[in-house]
């Protein structure tokens, strides 16, 4: 298990005051500290980690934050930010002496601007309520993570969180205009805005993905798009993983950007199909979804592309949706792959690193000895467009040693994405389930780089602690500088 | 690799040019050691940009060029950053694939030879084009960067794969940094392919508001217009060779051939109630998108002040309409209204248009042009309101504690407040 900061026994003694402090800031139901109450938070979508929080607050406005954090900010107690809760890297992990700032309470749409393609939100609003708040006019934000009738799109700033569409419409970090951002001292700053290129330093690109170290988003401006006229799926099996995986190379080699690309493995497949009744062809080794999107006229040129490249790398079905009721089906045993393989274990754990997809065949064969080696399951599903892999790996918490060997599993997996090339994580996040693989990564010049911007947003470390960074160094430690001195030390450096 | 473009300076001074990145972190330790501010260049190409500054040691990133990876299959190019844009353009074309996001090239808005600039340079100052609505700038396409920060550390954050959350997006936060925060010295950058064709739907004679309307309603739709520009009637002469015999609305469509025919009639019929259209086809298209992107009526070989606004799209025109009330402009929008190029007949005005901006909103001004003396004088990027320089500041402080960086460039020189 991961160990977490020491609590603060001095923040742990004084939480009756801290309480009532809160309840002078948050009236009503906004404070929460009876055990039984807290209970619904001390995970999110990581259960293997659990933790009661010091106290909960639901704040209700801007100001509320701000008067929280500052307060907390003076008596150095520490903050953990929360929206939904379906982080699965243990982003909103309580801590025992920390206030987990849940933002649910923020769930209005505050600006709905059709003509500048812009939509205001707070962040406890989800990601498909902004979709729902602008589907009547044809409009949609793209960015659709699986979760997306639960997670916050606070949550999402904070992850960076990605979907089926960000192969052709990109991440959060590429849907977001603007941010109101309350830091941990309570200043309250704006960045961005309706307009498309934010001034200054890219600070909305650092808060977008800083997984709740940085700040405390209160208000969100996403940029929204129109519908595509049409949208068509093509269902492809292949008799290996290796062929499918040429073909999507093949694809994008061709110049067609689909608009979603995904793969599953045979395993995947059988859990989806078992569950789902999705009509996947189960004797094959791969499967790909590939959806093309636009007017109509390009979306048939394109998939008859799609399918020669099919062909030409041996697919043994390829089946094109004829309507909005197949494409729909096409897609709902992947859309349901993470509970259909629920059904079939006990428990799994979700991995979710990148590697440049020329390197798919190699990898599969890699987590295959893995596999063997650590004795545990797997299943794959798989962005092939942007590389990105979720495999998930089958245990039994209730057996002695299988959680310890699932995450020896998957950390052997992502240390072979970051051997290949790729990294870490693609879309779910550090948190606490892969802080201490970092300086596989990464090197301590490097880690100490980052947790600088941390001491320039949040210099007590106050902010969601224990989470991203292996091992935390005081910011007065990480300002000091070690000069030599000297003459001009680089003779060998031309100068003309 | 091909010779970059030669560096001429203003000054005299001798130039560092290291040709190894231990060379750069060697340069910028000694600086940081001797206390001696440094201007980082790639070509110098966009040195009339900003706030003047003065600095001992001029640090020239052109030495250290090269292409180190270019995988087109796997749509990633990556080099050292002082590689000329040009011989990176070059490379891409030849294998049917662009930087999406169109960088601009302010040389001749700046009196200075078009084609110069690095990839470091465009990076450091986020460039982006008319394309801008549908495919971002460039810190929406990079992948990775190495760098040397002001305390002579050698530092690298991303990777080479486009879904990666591993750690801060320090890639994109190094966007539009100015080189005030690290020197750059690699750069990954994320490359599609080039569209097959493009064309251009031109509506005529639109005043600045219905111009407004207009764009809105294109990008609106599930057309996928790739750029809606508008060009009023006093500078319409000054594209496409003077083709353009009235205002012009344009709007660009981009992909396969049949598509773009079809999009091309669906968008004729949408936007007929505000006229008949015309059609630019590929080859006239490109000219003039290139034209909007580099700012061609303004690149009149003079030092009047340019203003680059940026602002929600639809208050562009509302904005031009205000500040014509008091001074002597010439403007154009881009962005569908969003960018507003503008060029004062006489003084800079930043107090006025400032106001304007937050009349209108908000958004933010930079002054991309205009002689010495004024860009001493004024702001030439957005201040900021008190809580927010204080952060940019202590961010600055965290990556260039004495600072040594281009000090100056970007803000004013000010101790950083503490934390
Ligand atoms: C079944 C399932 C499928 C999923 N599919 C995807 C997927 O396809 N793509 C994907 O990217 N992710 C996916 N996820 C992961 C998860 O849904 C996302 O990471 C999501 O963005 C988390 O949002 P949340 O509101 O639940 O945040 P939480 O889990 O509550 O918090 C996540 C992190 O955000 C911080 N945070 C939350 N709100 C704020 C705020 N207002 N200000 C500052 N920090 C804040 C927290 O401190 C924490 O670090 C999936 C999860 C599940 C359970
Ligand atoms: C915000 C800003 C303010 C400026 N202010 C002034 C000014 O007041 N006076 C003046 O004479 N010139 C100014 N410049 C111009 C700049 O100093 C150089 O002239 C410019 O970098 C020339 O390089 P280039 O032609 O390759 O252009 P680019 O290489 O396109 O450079 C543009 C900007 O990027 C920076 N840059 C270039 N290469 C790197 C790199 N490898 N790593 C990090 N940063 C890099 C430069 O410092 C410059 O700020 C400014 C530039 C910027 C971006």
């Amino acid at each position: 298990m991961l160990k977490m900061p020491e609590p603060d026994a001095d923040v742990l003694a004084r939480r009756k005051s801290i309480v009532a402090d809160l309840r002078d800031i948050v009236p009503g139901e906004g404070v929460v500290d009876a055990t039984n109450e807290m209970r619904a938070f001390e995970t999110d979508a990581l259960t293997a980690y659990r933790q009661m929080p010091l106290v909960v607050v639901l704040p209700e406005t801007v100001e509320q934050v701000s008067r929280v954090l500052r307060y907390c900010h003076k008596n150095g107690i520490r903050v953990v930010p929360r929206g939904s809760g379906t982080s699965l890297s243990g982003g909103a992990l309580p801590l025992a002496d920390a206030v987990l700032l849940v933002m649910s309470r923020f769930n209005r749409v505050l600006d709905i601007d059709y003509a500048n393609r812009a939509v205001v939100v707070q962040p406890g609003v989800t990601n498909l309520g902004i979709t729902h708040a602008v589907q009547d006019e044809g409009f949609y934000y793209a960015p659709d993570p699986s979760s997306q009738i639960a997670c916050s799109i606070g949550g999402n700033i904070a992850e960076n969180s990605g979907g089926v569409h960000s192969l052709k419409y990109g991440l959060t970090t590429n849907n977001v205009l603007g941010l109101e951002v309350v830091l941990i001292n309570g200043d309250i700053v704006r960045l961005g805005g309706k307009h498309l290129d934010s001034e200054g330093y890219d600070l909305l690109a650092l808060m977008t993905g800083s997984e709740g170290l940085l700040g405390v988003v209160t208000e969100i401006t996403v940029r929204i798009l129109q519908k595509p006229e049409t949208a068509r799926a093509a269902l492809i099996g292949f008799p290996t993983s290796e062929t499918a995986g040429q073909c999507v190379a093949d694809i994008i080699a061709a110049g067609i950007i689909p608009g979603g690309m995904e793969m599953m493995d045979r395993p995947a497949i059988h859990a989806a199909e078992d569950f789902v009744h999705a009509d996947y062809p189960l004797d094959v080794e791969a499967l790909l979804i590939v959806e093309l999107d636009g007017p109509e006229a390009e979306v048939d040129f394109l998939l008859a592309e799609v399918e020669a490249l099919a062909l030409r790398n041996g697919a043994t079905t390829i089946r094109v949706s004829k309507s909005e009721e197949e494409r729909a089906t096409f897609w709902a045993g992947r859309k349901a792959a993470f509970p259909s393989v629920g059904r079939i274990s006990p428990d799994y754990l979700c991995m979710d690193g990148t590697i440049p997809r020329k390197e798919l065949p190699r990898v599969l064969a890699g987590m295959r000895e893995l596999s063997e080696i650590h004795g545990l399951r797997v299943a794959n599903v798989f962005h092939a467009g942007d590389g990105n892999l979720h495999p998930l790996i089958l245990y039994d918490a209730n057996k002695p040693g299988e959680l310890a060997a699932a995450e020896a599993f998957g950390a052997d997996i992502l240390r072979l994405c970051v051997k290949v090339g790729g990294v870490l994580t693609g879309e779910h996040g550090v948190g606490v389930e892969k802080r201490d693989l970092m300086p596989e990564m990464f090197n301590e010049i490097d880690l100490d780089q980052q947790m600088r911007v941390k001491c320039a947003f949040d210099e007590k470390h106050l902010l969601n602690p224990g989470k991203v960074f292996p091992q935390l160094r005081r910011c007065a430690e990480l300002g000091r500088m070690h000069i030599h001195a000297g003459a001009m030390p680089f003779p060998d450096i031309p100068r003309f | 690799m091909m010779a970059a473009g030669q560096v001429t300076m203003t000054s005299g001074d001798p130039h560092l040019r290291p040709t190894t990145e231990d060379q750069v972190r060697d340069a910028v330790a000694w600086a940081a050691a001797e206390k001696t501010p440094l201007e980082i260049v790639g070509h110098g190409s966009k040195r009339a940009i900003g706030r003047p500054m003065q600095t001992a040691e001029t640090l020239s990133l052109a030495d250290l060029k090269d292409v180190t990876l270019y995988e087109p299959d796997e749509l990633v190019l990556a080099a050292f950053a002082g590689t000329p844009l040009a011989e990176l353009e070059a490379l891409l074309a030849e294998n049917n694939q662009r930087f999406e996001f169109e960088p601009m090239d302010y040389g001749p808005l700046l009196g200075e030879e078009p084609g110069r600039g690095t990839i470091g340079g465009m990076l450091a100052a986020n460039l982006a084009g008319p394309r801008r609505l549908k495919a971002g700038a460039a810190r929406d396409h990079v992948l990775g960067i190495r760098c040397v920060t002001g305390r002579g550390e050698i530092v690298k954050s991303g990777g080479r794969v486009v879904k990666n959350v591993t750690g801060y997006d320090l890639s994109k936060g190094l966007a539009g940094s100015w080189g005030t925060l690290a020197v750059l010295t690699e750069v990954t950058m994320k490359v599609l392919p080039r569209a097959q064709t493009e064309a251009t739907l031109v509506l005529f004679g639109l005043t600045d508001s219905d111009a407004t309307a207009a764009m809105s309603l294109a990008m609106g739709s599930s057309g996928e217009v790739a750029s809606a520009a508008h060009l009023p009637e006093s500078v319409k002469g000054r594209f496409i060779d003077g083709q353009l015999p009235r205002a012009a609305t344009v709007l660009r469509l981009e992909g396969f051939g049949p598509s773009v025919d079809y999009r091309f009639e669906r968008l004729a019929q949408l936007l007929a109630p505000f006229g008949p259209t015309e059609r630019l086809d590929d080859a006239l298209s490109r000219q003039l998108w290139q034209e909007v992107r580099d700012v061609k009526p303004f690149a009149d070989g003079t030092m009047r002040p340019v203003w680059r606004v940026s602002v929600a799209p639809m208050e562009g025109h509302a904005l031009v309409a205000a500040l014509r009330l008091k001074a002597g402009i010439d403007a154009f929008y881009d962005w569908q209204g969003g960018l507003v190029w503008l060029r004062m007949e006489a003084g800079a005005d930043a107090v006025g248009l400032r106001q304007a901006i937050r009349a209108v909103g908000g958004g933010h001004a930079t002054l991309v042009r205009a002689a010495p003396e004024l860009r001493r004088s004024v702001d030439v990027f957005e201040p900021q309101p008190g809580p927010l320089a204080a952060l940019s500041a202590r961010l600055k402080a965290e990556f260039d504690p004495i600072g040594i960086l281009n000090p100056g460039r970007m803000a004013a020189l000010k101790a950083p407040e503490p934390a």
